[in-house]
């Protein structure tokens, strides 16, 4: 019981991340490798924002979501829109976006390790107990769930209440077809791009209350959300979420009954039997 | 007969470009013998890893695991086996995990291929550091031989031959050419007959087996094998790059890279130690944005502007560079 509670808290901050990348992945059509980057450079900014500040790492979020919006925007206009413009087919682009965000992954991780070192970071939020169900958990992970379950309760109805929104699935539906509907879609997939960044950051920022992490951390976390997200089906809003509690689930079960150094293999192998038995993902239609 | 000809001037060239390589040794046993260790451990990995990443466009971050698979075969097996048989060894572990991923993901999409593979050294880390753990008595193992550094060197020279060798003959093949089928149109290969998973796996196997000998091959250079080092994740990239930077569409245009890179890199890693990360950005941003066929891409169009069109000879005399 107590391996539910923790697993189900953990995968809260694991679906806004990968959110985060289903959004990039499945609308923008960008495979963004360095999306754990932006996690790592969030938990930075609140750690740094909540240290100098004591301002409330919630609060912390109404600056850092804007600012990753930003970001990312920028990122996307200056440096993979040239690609999308260039690339011939799907193929390309992916190997072309793949190669590139390679390139800022390692930039800004260079850049983080120069900033802060290679050190372990942390700060104590809301370390008190707290009871579910008769077992204690830390008080900081279940305000960390409840926020990230707004956020992406908030993101489902952007999704499927909002004209934006509509254009966003639509564009990630099929992009040839939604520009003949008038939609503009380099922009609509520069918006997708930016907001899949600022979910990412929500994510870390919400990580950062009660996970130690360091500068080199964030490609493990994009392998996650990697998987995450083909599990889902790419750009399946539902399947995500679906996805990271699986996920959540198995790290912990894995972590708390094997070892605690497989929890990558734990999701290997859900990885791999995604693969295996639904490469379309769980919510996908088999269409190829 | 001239082309005859040609290819025989080639062959002369890339002989006496390797027996100079193979001198090295004589004149220097220190940090130029060590330099060109790291420069022949990166030209049979780049050059492998393009065997099967340049015709198929598939980014394989999985060099690192093949690359600790063979160091920790050696580690495992020194005490029992002859090294000669561990190296064949090692090539034969990588091989069968190679056949593993390849048949999970390959029939899919290239996309799973790329996730699968970027964890696949840090997933072989974790296996590796839990089973020494509970079933051994510890996490290191000690390689001790009386291989010296030149040892070594020749070593990578002589497998380096074989992945050129194998590579040229590849070309020639029908596995080859299939790959060059469904490197240019995969719905034309398939349609045509060929099958496109069973090729895909086949070729990164060998490619694998190649990755995981040199990891074998530098065992001994390590003296002391733990997982962090073993598996580090850095050498896939560190490939990648190189090989890209040169020019994945030649056989030896890996080569072109690998030369520069290293020497760069082992000059900035000494310098600016915090710097690595950034160094590896920039490059990855220079191939991308401004020269995607690699050095050997811009090489190839600057003699087509000076009206030079007869085809490659220069190969022999990159590879004396």
């Amino acid at each position: 019981m107590e391996i539910i509670v923790t697993g189900v808290l953990l995968s809260g901050t694991y679906a806004l991340i990968a959110l985060g990348l289903t959004l990039q992945y499945g609308v923008a059509r960008i495979m963004n490798l360095a999306n754990g980057e932006t996690l790592v450079a969030a938990c930075f900014a609140a750690f740094w924002i909540y240290t100098a500040t004591q301002v409330n790492p919630l609060f912390a979020l109404v600056a850092v979501m804007p600012a990753a919006f930003a970001l990312n925007w920028a990122i996307y206009s200056l440096l993979l829109r040239p690609l999308v413009r260039r690339a011939k087919n799907r193929g390309m682009l992916e190997v072309d976006s793949i190669l590139a965000t390679f390139g800022l992954l390692f930039i800004l991780q260079g850049l983080m390790q120069l900033g802060f070192g290679g050190g372990y970071y942390s700060y104590t939020f809301l370390a008190v107990p707290f009871t579910i169900l008769g077992s204690p958990f830390g008080l900081n992970r279940v305000v960390a769930f409840i926020a990230a379950a707004v956020i992406a309760v908030a993101l489902y109805l952007f999704l499927n209440r909002t004209r934006q929104g509509t254009a966003i699935r639509a564009v990630a539906v099929d992009p040839v077809a939604a520009g003949l509907s008038a939609i503009n879609v380099d922009r609509a997939s520069a918006f997708a791009f930016a907001l899949g960044g600022a979910l990412t950051a929500a994510g870390g920022t919400l990580l950062s209350t009660f996970y130690t992490f360091d500068a080199s951390m964030g490609v493990v976390f994009t392998m996650k959300a990697l998987i995450i997200v083909i599990m889902g089906g790419v750009g399946d809003v539902r399947g995500a979420v679906v996805a990271a509690l699986l996920l959540g689930l198995a790290e912990t079960t894995v972590a708390s009954l094997i070892d605690p150094g497989l929890t990558l293999a734990a999701t290997y192998f859900l990885f791999v039997l995604t693969l295996l038995f639904r490469p379309q993902g769980i919510f996908g239609r088999s269409t190829a | 007969m001239s082309a005859f000809s040609g290819r025989e001037i080639r062959v002369f060239l890339a002989a006496a470009a390797l027996a100079l390589a193979a001198a090295l040794p004589l004149a220097d046993q220190g940090y130029y013998l060590s330099l060109a260790v790291n420069v022949a451990m990166y030209a049979v990995l780049c050059t492998a890893w393009a065997l099967f990443s340049g015709p198929t466009h598939y980014i394989s971050l999985a060099t690192a695991a093949f690359f600790g698979l063979g160091a920790y075969t050696v580690g495992l097996g020194i005490d029992t086996v002859p090294f000669a048989a561990l190296i064949a060894i090692a090539g034969l572990v990588s091989a069968i995990v190679a056949a593993l991923v390849g048949l999970a993901t390959l029939r899919l999409s290239g996309v799973y291929f790329v996730i699968f593979t970027l964890g696949l050294a840090e997933l072989t880390r974790q296996v590796v550091t839990w089973l020494q753990t509970n079933f051994t008595t510890g996490v290191g193992l000690y390689v001790f031989t009386d291989l010296a550094e030149r040892h070594i060197y020749w070593m990578l020279l002589a497998l380096g031959a074989a992945v050129y060798l194998s590579g040229w003959l590849i070309a020639r093949s029908r596995l080859g050419f299939a790959m060059r089928i469904i490197g240019n149109d995969e719905t034309v290969a398939a349609h045509v007959g060929i099958d496109t998973a069973v090729s895909k796996v086949l070729l990164f196997m060998i490619s694998g087996a190649f990755i995981g000998m040199v990891g074998a091959i530098l065992a001994p250079r390590f003296a002391y094998i733990e997982p962090p080092a073993a598996f580090n994740p850095m050498i896939s990239f560190q490939v990648v790059i190189m090989a890209l930077l040169g020019g994945s569409q030649r056989l030896w245009g890996p080569l072109v890279g690998v030369i520069p890179f290293t020497i760069l890199f082992d000059f900035v890693s000494g310098q600016f130690p915090n710097h690595t990360n950034l160094m590896i950005g920039a490059a990855f941003m220079l191939v991308v944005y401004f020269i995607p066929n690699g050095i050997v891409g811009v090489m190839e169009r600057l003699r087509l502007r000076l009206g030079l069109r007869k085809t490659p000879s220069a190969s022999g005399q990159e590879k004396a560079a």
